[in-house]
C-alpha cells in the first residue's frame, strides 16, 4: 500500500471521467481524494453517460488526457471488459461474489433502488397507480431516454415490476407509461434538478440517491418505492487498461473501497447511495449508522436485472417506446 | 459560381504588377486548411466509417439500414419539423421584412428590429426552450398549452422563434433591391396592385423567398439542444437518435449508425444547399 501511495503521489494526476459533483456525493469524494494524497484530479465530461466514457477510452487510448478510471452502469461494462485492468482492491473479500467480476476487471461500487421521487403538495403516493389520476397533469418525468440512458430503462422497469410484469418482460412498463401519456400525465422533460426546482418535473422516476431532497435540491420533495417493485441497480467501477497514471488509478479504487470513516465507501453512504460493501461494514462496525439510517426503507425482495434481461428491455424499448409514448 | 468567376476574371490585370514572389493562391491556405481539418475531413470520416461495422470492417449492407421503419421514422420527423418550421418561419418573416422595409429606411423602428433579429436569430438551445416551458409548458407561468408537447407542433412553435428573424435578416437585401421606379412604372402603365405584385414583384423576390425558406430549412435541421432540452425522453429526429446511437449506455450504441444517418443528413443538406445556391443565383440576376 505504501509503495502504491507513492508511485501515485510521483504520477501526481488522476484522470476521471463522467463523475457530476452532486451525483452519490461525488464532489466531496473527489475532494477528499486530493485532500488526502495531494494528488491532482482532471474530471472530464461531468454529466456524461457510461457509453461516452468507454468511447473516450477508445478515442483518447495513448493520450495523458485518456480517462484512468471509469464509473459505468453494468450492460457497459460486461460489453467492455476487452478494455479493462484486473485488480483487486484490499477489501476485496468483503465484497460479495455476486457484484465482481472474478478477476477483478469490474467490481460493483455503489447502487440504489429506483424510487419515485415527487413533491410533498401531493400529499402521499401509495401506489403507483395514483399517478394516473388528474391531479398529476404533466408531472410525471424520467431521468432521460430509456433507449440511452440506464437510469430511464430502469425507470419503466420499475413499473413494469410494479404493473405485474418481470425483470425479463418490460411492456408491461411500456403500456403503463402510455395509459400515463394518455392521461396526459406523462412529462417528457429530461429530469434535473433544475426542472424540479423550476416546478416542470414534480414527479420523477430515478434512483433513491438521485431522488433526496439534499440532492434534488427542494426541501418538500418524498419518495416512494413501490412494495412490489424494488429494483436495485449497482455501478461498477474498472481501470482502463492504458491508463496514463496506472498507480493513481489502483490507488483511487482502494480509496473508493475503503471503510475508514473518510473513505470512499462511507462517502458514498453519505449522498445517500448503497455502497457495495454495506453488509460487511455493518458486521464490522465501520459504517457510518447516522448516514445509514437515512436510507430510503425498502420492503420485499429486491430484483436486480442480468445482462440479458437488461439488453432484451432495452431491444423492446427501441421498437416500442417512441410509439407508446409520442 | 457566378460571382466568384466575375470576381477572377476582374482581379486578373491587376495582377500583373505584383511580386511574383508569393503565388496567389498562398494567401487562400489558411482557409483551405480550416475546411478541410473542420469540414472535409470530419465529413470524409462520417461518409467511411458508416460503410463499417463495429470491428472496424467493410460493411455496405449498413445502407439498408436507412431503410428500417425506425430509422425512416426519424428522417420522417426531421423533414415534417424542418418544413413546418421553415414555411411558417419564411412566410412570417417575409411579412414582417417587408412591413419594416416599407418604412423609413433610417428610421429607428426598421434598426431596432434587424438589430433585434441578428440577434434573436441566434437565439435557442437550452434557454430558448426553457423559456417556453417555462411559460407554456405543463405548468406553465402563462397557461398550459395542451399542444405543447405534441410533436411536431410544440417543437415548431419554438423553431419559428429563431426562423422568423433569419428570415428577416436573409429577405431583407431581396426587397431592398425592389426598385420603386419598377412599381411607378407598372402604375403608370395601368397596372393594378395585385397585378404588380402578380407580373413584377412577386417574380422578382420568388427565388429569394424560396431560397430563405430552404436556408431556414437546413438551419431547422441541424439544430439539436433545442428539441433535447424541450424533450429528451423519446427520439423524434435525426440528431437526437444520433445522439442515442453514440450514448446509449444500455447497450443500443453504435456509432456505424450514427455515422449512417448523419451521413443521411449530409445528403439532405447537400440536396438542399444546391437548391439554395441555384436560387440565389436566380435572385442575384434582378437584384444587383
Amino acid at each position: 500500500m505504501n509503495a502504491l501511495v507513492a508511485a501515485a503521489k510521483k504520477e501526481g494526476t488522476l484522470n476521471v471521467i463522467a463523475l457530476p459533483p452532486t451525483w452519490a456525493n461525488y464532489g466531496n469524494i473527489l475532494k477528499a481524494f486530493t485532500a488526502k494524497y495531494g494528488i491532482k484530479i482532471n474530471s472530464a465530461l461531468p454529466d456524461g453517460s457510461s457509453q461516452q466514457e468507454v468511447n473516450a477510452v477508445k478515442s483518447q487510448h495513448g493520450t495523458a488526457k485518456a480517462p484512468d478510471v471509469l464509473d459505468v452502469g453494468m450492460a457497459v461494462a460486461l460489453a467492455n471488459t476487452s478494455l479493462f485492468a484486473p485488480y483487486q482492491v484490499s477489501t476485496w473479500s468483503d465484497i460479495p461474489t455476486a457484484q465482481k467480476e472474478s478477476t477483478g476487471l469490474w467490481v460493483q461500487d455503489y447502487g440504489g433502488y429506483m424510487a419515485i421521487g415527487y413533491s410533498s403538495k401531493y400529499g402521499t403516493i401509495t401506489s403507483l397507480n395514483d399517478l394516473l389520476g388528474p391531479k398529476f397533469k404533466g408531472a410525471v418525468a424520467l431521468n432521460g431516454n430509456p433507449t440511452s440512458a440506464n437510469a430511464a430503462l430502469n425507470g419503466v422497469m420499475m413499473a413494469s415490476l410494479a404493473e405485474g410484469g418481470s425483470a425479463s418482460s418490460i411492456s408491461p412498463g411500456v403500456n403503463f407509461f402510455e395509459k400515463l401519456k394518455k392521461a396526459g400525465n406523462f412529462n417528457p422533460v429530461q429530469a434535473t434538478g433544475a426542472t424540479i426546482k423550476a416546478g416542470t418535473t414534480q414527479v420523477v422516476f430515478n434512483w433513491d440517491y438521485l431522488n433526496l431532497p439534499s440532492y434534488v435540491g427542494v426541501s418538500n420533495w418524498k419518495v416512494f418505492i413501490p412494495q412490489n417493485a424494488v429494483l436495485g441497480g449497482y455501478y461498477a467501477q474498472a481501470i482502463n487498461k492504458g491508463a496514463p497514471h496506472p498507480a493513481a488509478a489502483r490507488l483511487w479504487e482502494e480509496f473508493l473501497y475503503s471503510q475508514a470513516a473518510g473513505g470512499g465507501q462511507n462517502l458514498w453512504l453519505q449522498g445517500g447511495a448503497r455502497p457495495v460493501e454495506q453488509q460487511a461494514m455493518q458486521s464490522n462496525g465501520s459504517i457510518d449508522k447516522a448516514a445509514a439510517a437515512k436510507l430510503p426503507t425498502v420492503s420485499g425482495t429486491p430484483v436486480f436485472l442480468s445482462g440479458p434481461q437488461s439488453t432484451d428491455a432495452a431491444n423492446y424499448l427501441a421498437a416500442n417506446w417512441a410509439k407508446a409514448v409520442s | 459560381m457566378a460571382v466568384a468567376a466575375t470576381t477572377e476574371a476582374g482581379a486578373r490585370p491587376s495582377r500583373a504588377g505584383r511580386r511574383p514572389s508569393a503565388p496567389a493562391w498562398v494567401g487562400t491556405v489558411p482557409f483551405f486548411a480550416y475546411v478541410a481539418v473542420f469540414l472535409l475531413w470530419p465529413t470524409a470520416i462520417v461518409v467511411v466509417d458508416s460503410f463499417k461495422n463495429s470491428a472496424g470492417g467493410w460493411a455496405f449492407a449498413n445502407i439498408t439500414k436507412l431503410g428500417d421503419p425506425l430509422v425512416r421514422g426519424y428522417f420522417i420527423g426531421s423533414f415534417k419539423l424542418c418544413v413546418l418550421s421553415s414555411v411558417i418561419g419564411a412566410v412570417f418573416g417575409a411579412i414582417l421584412a417587408y412591413a419594416i422595409a416599407s418604412g423609413n429606411p433610417d428610421g429607428v423602428i426598421r434598426r431596432l428590429y434587424l438589430a433585434g433579429s441578428g440577434v434573436l436569430a441566434q437565439t435557442g438551445g437550452v434557454t430558448l426552450a426553457f423559456a417556453f416551458l417555462v411559460l407554456i409548458g405543463p405548468v406553465g407561468l402563462l397557461f398550459h398549452a395542451s399542444w405543447f408537447y405534441s410533436f411536431p407542433w410544440g417543437i415548431t412553435v419554438i423553431y419559428t422563434y429563431f426562423q422568423i428573424p433569419l428570415m428577416v435578416l436573409v429577405f431583407m437585401p431581396a426587397i431592398d433591391g425592389i426598385k420603386v421606379q419598377w412599381r411607378e412604372a407598372s402604375e403608370n402603365l395601368g397596372a393594378s396592385a395585385w397585378q404588380y405584385w402578380r407580373y413584377v414583384g412577386g417574380p422578382l423576390l420568388m427565388p429569394a423567398f424560396l431560397g430563405g425558406t430552404l436556408l431556414l430549412f437546413a438551419n431547422a435541421l441541424s439544430a439539436f439542444a433545442t428539441i433535447v432540452a424541450w424533450e429528451n425522453q423519446i427520439s423524434y429526429i435525426v440528431p437526437q437518435q444520433i445522439s442515442t446511437a453514440l450514448s446509449s449506455e444500455v447497450g443500443l450504441s453504435n456509432v456505424n449508425v450514427a455515422d449512417l444517418l448523419a451521413f443521411g443528413m449530409i445528403i439532405l443538406v447537400a440536396i438542399v444547399m444546391t437548391g439554395y445556391g441555384l436560387l440565389q443565383r436566380r435572385a442575384a440576376r434582378w437584384l444587383q
